[in-house]
Parts: C-alpha cells; sequence; structure tokens
C-alpha cells in the first residue's frame, strides 16, 4: 500500500527545467534511497515534497490511514502536520537555542495549550511542558544527545548535529521521514552507526524512509529499492543489487568514456 | 519540587509587593519629588515600548520601525476618552480601548507586510507610522499639530507599577511558552521553523499584535500623566529611541531592555546640567557602549536571581577567607 504517491513531478527554474517528469511510489514502512550524481535534481525533489518549492506540474498525494491527502501546493507547516518531516543537506539547525529547544519547537505543533495559558502559565501549560521535557529526552537518549540537552545547538561537533537534525525531525512524529544526506561529512565509523540508527528509528517509529545519500556504503546496505535521478529525470529504479549492474547509472555515474578505459 | 516552586513563586510576588510599598512610601512622604516621578514615569513607559518592541524584534527577529505609532494610537484613544469623560474608570477604559485599537491595528498592518524581510519590513512600518501621524496631524478630533491637552491626571505609581510589571511578566512568561518558542524559531531559521510544523506568517502577526497592544498601553499612560500630546510626539524619531533602548539592552534580553531604560534615563537625567552638549555626550556614550558590547549590555542572556546567588556566592567565599 502506498503511502507517497508521486506523479509526473516537474519543476522548472526559467528555462532550466530541474526535474522532469519523476514518478515514485513508497510503500508503508519501505526504506527508499533516491541517488544521483551532484546537481541531478535529488534536493529540488524534497523540496518539492516539503512544500519549499511549488512544483511546476505533477502531483503528489500522502496517503495516510486510507485518506490521501494531496500535498503539491501546501505550505511547508501544513505538510508538516500532515506527516512528513525532513532534515536538511546543509545543517538547519536552531543554532543559538539549546538542543532542548530545537526539539521542543518541533514538538508545537501537537501541543494542547493555547496563548493565554501560556502567558499565565497555567496549570495545562506546566502539565504539558513537563511531558514535552520527558519526551524530548525520552527522544534526544536514542542518539545519546540526552546529557547534552542544554548546551548550544552550534556548540555541538559536526556529526552529533546531524543527529540532532534527525531527533528534530522525529520530534513532529512524522509518518514518512526525508532524510537528505544524513552521512555527508562523517567519517567512516561515524556512518556506520548512523547506518544502524536509521534502521533502528525506521523499526521503532514505524516510519518510512526516504533516503537522499551519495555514500554507497549506506545506500547499498539499508535501502530496499532505489530510484536513480539524472538531469532531472529517473533513469532506473530497482533493487540495490539491480542499481549496481544497471548500465545506464554506470553512464551517468562514471561517464560515457569508461567502458572504452 | 512543586513546594519549592511554589516559596520561589511567592518570594517573587513578595518582592514586587515591596517595590510597590516602599516607592508608595516614598511618593507620600515626599522623597521621591515630581521631578524624580517624571523620571520613573519615563522609565517605566519606555520599559513597557522597549520589551514589547523586543518581542518583535529582539526574539522574533522582525525588524519594526513603527513602535511610536502603535504607541501615539493608545495615547490618543485614552487622550480623548478622558478628555470627554474624566474618571479612573474611563481612564482604564481608554487605556484598554487605545492598547486594542493598536493592537488590530497590528494585525491590519502585519498581515500583508510581514511578508516582507529585514530592511524591507522596516521601511513598510516606518511608513505605517508616518501614516498614522499624518493622520492624526489632520483629523479634528485629535485637534491637528495644536495637540490636545488633558486636564487631569490618572496615571499614578499604582497603574504604572501594574502595567509595567504585567507587561514584563506576560511577555517573559509568552517568550518561555511553547507559543514563544516558535516566535524565537523564526528568528533563528524561518525555513526549518516552518519545515517543523510552525505557522510562520501566524507567530510573526501574533507578535506584532502582543507588540502592538502593549506600545498601546504604554501610549495611554504617557498621555494621562503628562497632560499634553502631539503627533511630533510619536514620529520616527521616537521609535528610533525605543530600537536604542532594545539594542542597546540586548536582542532577545528582557531585563537588558529594563536594565537599559534605566541606564538611558539614568544617563540623560545626570546630563540636564549640560545642556549644550548633552545629545552629543549621549550620542558618545551610545558609540562607546556599542564599540566595546555590540551584542548590547546583556547580549541574549537574561539576569536572574541565580546569577545574583553565585555573586552571592564569590562574596561568601571572601568572607569566609577573611575569618
Amino acid at each position: 500500500m502506498p503511502i507517497l504517491t508521486v506523479n509526473k513531478l516537474t519543476k522548472s527554474f526559467g528555462g532550466l527545467t530541474a526535474v522532469s517528469n519523476v514518478s515514485m511510489e513508497l510503500n508503508h514502512g519501505e526504506l527508499v534511497g533516491l541517488i544521483g550524481p551532484n546537481g541531478a535534481g535529488k534536493t529540488t525533489v524534497f523540496n518539492m515534497l516539503t512544500g519549499i518549492y511549488t512544483p511546476s506540474s505533477g502531483n503528489i498525494t500522502l496517503s495516510i490511514d486510507g485518506r490521501d491527502i494531496r500535498l503539491n501546493g501546501k505550505k511547508p507547516y501544513k505538510i508538516c502536520k500532515a506527516g512528513v518531516a525532513r532534515t536538511f543537506q546543509n545543517i538547519r539547525l536552531f543554532k543559538d537555542l539549546t538542543v532542548l529547544d530545537n526539539v521542543r519547537i518541533s514538538m508545537h505543533k501537537n501541543i494542547k495549550y493555547g496563548l493565554l495559558h501560556g502567558m499565565f502559565h497555567s496549570r495545562l501549560h506546566s502539565d504539558e511542558e513537563k511531558r514535552l521535557l520527558d519526551k524530548s529526552i525520552e527522544l534526544l537518549s536514542i542518539l545519546k544527545l540526552d546529557h547534552k540537552k542544554d548546551e548550544l545547538a552550534k556548540n555541538l561537533p559536526y556529526g552529533e548535529q546531524r543527529h540532532l537534525e534527525i531527533v528534530r525531525a522525529l520530534a513532529t512524529e512524522p509518518s514518512l521521514l526525508l532524510l537528505d544526506e544524513p552521512a555527508a561529512g562523517m567519517n567512516p565509523a561515524e556512518t556506520a552507526k548512523l547506518t544502524e540508527v536509521i534502521g533502528w528509528i525506521r523499526k521503532h517509529f514505524n516510519l518510512t524512509i526516504l533516503l537522499i545519500e551519495h555514500d554507497m556504503s549506506v545506500v547499498m546496505k539499508i535501502c530496499e529499492r532505489i530510484y536513480v535521478l539524472d538531469y532531472g529525470i529517473v533513469i532506473a529504479e530497482g533493487s540495490p543489487d539491480e542499481i549496481k549492474s544497471n548500465q545506464r547509472v554506470i553512464k551517468a555515474y562514471l561517464g560515457e568514456d569508461m567502458r572504452n578505459a | 519540587m512543586k513546594k519549592l516552586a511554589d516559596i520561589k513563586g511567592i518570594k517573587k510576588w513578595v518582592a514586587l509587593l515591596l517595590t510597590y510599598a516602599v516607592v508608595q512610601l516614598l511618593v507620600s512622604l515626599n522623597i521621591i519629588n515630581d521631578y524624580i516621578m517624571a523620571t520613573l514615569t519615563t522609565i517605566c513607559i519606555n520599559i513597557i515600548l522597549a520589551v514589547s518592541l523586543n518581542l518583535i524584534t529582539g526574539f522574533t527577529g522582525q525588524f519594526s520601525l513603527g513602535h511610536a505609532g502603535f504607541m501615539s494610537i493608545g495615547a490618543y484613544t485614552c487622550a480623548i476618552i478622558i478628555m470627554r469623560y474624566p474618571s479612573p474608570v474611563s481612564f482604564i477604559t481608554g487605556l484598554f480601548l487605545g492598547a486594542i485599537f493598536a493592537a488590530l491595528l497590528g494585525f491590519i498592518v502585519g498581515l500583508p507586510t510581514l511578508r516582507l524581510r529585514g530592511d524591507y519590513l522596516a521601511i513598510a512600518t516606518l511608513g505605517m507610522a508616518e501614516i498614522i501621524r499624518i493622520v492624526f496631524l489632520n483629523l479634528d478630533i485629535t485637534n491637528g499639530a495644536a495637540g490636545l491637552f488633558i486636564e487631569v491626571q490618572y496615571t499614578n505609581w499604582l497603574w504604572l507599577f501594574i502595567f509595567t510589571t504585567g507587561t514584563v511578566i506576560l511577555i517573559t512568561n509568552f517568550i518561555n511558552s511553547s507559543h514563544g518558542r516558535a516566535c524565537i524559531s523564526i528568528r533563528e531559521d524561518e525555513i526549518a521553523a516552518e519545515a517543523m510544523g510552525i505557522n510562520t506568517t501566524k507567530y510573526k502577526v501574533i507578535a506584532f499584535i502582543i507588540g502592538a497592544f502593549c506600545a498601546g498601553i504604554a501610549g495611554a499612560l504617557y498621555a494621562s500623566y503628562f497632560y499634553f500630546i502631539k503627533p511630533d510626539l510619536f514620529g520616527f524619531l521616537k521609535s528610533i529611541d525605543i530600537l536604542v533602548i532594545v539594542v542597546l539592552g540586548g536582542l532577545g534580553s528582557i531585563s537588558g531592555s529594563i536594565l537599559a531604560a534605566f541606564l538611558l534615563a539614568l544617563i540623560s537625567s545626570l546630563l540636564q546640567s549640560f545642556p549644550e552638549i548633552r545629545m552629543v555626550i549621549y550620542a558618545v556614550l551610545l558609540i562607546v557602549i556599542m564599540l566595546f558590547r555590540p551584542q548590547g549590555i546583556m547580549g541574549s542572556k537574561e539576569l536572574s536571581l541565580s546569577a545574583f546567588k553565585s555573586l552571592g556566592g564569590i562574596f561568601e567565599r571572601r568572607n569566609g577567607g577573611e575569618r
């Protein structure tokens, strides 16, 4: 049963078509990779899925609990409320806030008290804040960040900043998680650990994950299916083994001349 | 834990009541004379203005140059009402009505303009304040450029104290609630905030409305203390004055705004005796402070009781050493 259906998605910037007729289907509980050379349009697809860009044409449909929600043209916060969360390729944490606040802000969409309760710090406010705090610490402890909850996000080491981005996305209680190059800039040991974590959160939170990644060791190891983008077009789709031996993919990554070399 | 928080809360209220009572005593003993009281009133009004502008500019990150415009709405509304029906009840009615009108205008102006960013928003809010000033300059009911004389003074230490502490407490509470964190996330990274489910337009407008409401209160307090208002009092320069307090105290620090409001009043009253070079010294002082502390007196930190406690700890240790 598909949770996300992308139908002939196209985005042009002026005369340049960054993404052209991309169609994808993600089934519930799947971990799908989206790969391709630099500038292939992977992040543009993500930005359309999360509402940062409006698609020029095509359809994005999210199906949760038998309800279909059309996502294209919706504002990012509405898409987040519908159950789609993401991380960013170039880390976009709230740098000058604490680790804890970064997570609590993501939980804002589910708080149960209104503006006046907040201004007068009512009982409901303190009960809810307690719940937020407990839940934030629980989520942070998954990636072993709970003991750093009072540190400013900008003071975390690079790898932990990437981890915090994942925790922050999880805090929005998504059904579909989009990870944009989560292993970028990590060393092999960190990458291996991250791969494990991604597998674990998928099971634990019953998530569907779409992953952009350059590190093939991650993609080939955990993805069940892979879509390959090149110049904005899907050139291949299949299991990791099929993708590895696909001639068009090899050509896109290594260039035309490699066969003669 | 719960009990401890209660004790802390009670302590806070006792400290507040004590502050009120001591000043009230000094006023009735005439130790605080009219001149000091006027300075104190200016300080209180500036605290309300600066803290509310800090919510918009320091916490939500929206650069506004129109705060004096909202203030003037409160001032004129309250002045017109108490001139017609001079009584304490109509003063409070006028004050809240003025604040509500200011908030309403904040909503109407905020909805379209808060799509703008940075300098564009600053220009738009500046334009709004100028329009308000011109409107007051041309209406009959506001008596144009000549302004309004209000014969009775209703603003006293009790009201000043209630509204100043009220504003500070409510805005501080707001900042420490989930809604306040939503506002702060907009300042930090608007795209990320939106992607994490924050309706950024809604929270920008909310910050704008709360800020405008408080500025309206400040205006009403001003009108019924200083007897006289005219449109020129609420021009561009007044907005800049408020912004100076906020920046000097530290963008994103409530206690910084309070401290800066006191400091600036102190500096300007100390300089009273040098009228010729007063503004020059004032400007030089501002430049010097900004050079040595570009993030403002407090940065984005807050002055807290625990800070005093750690200071106290140092003294205790010293005393212990002497013994």
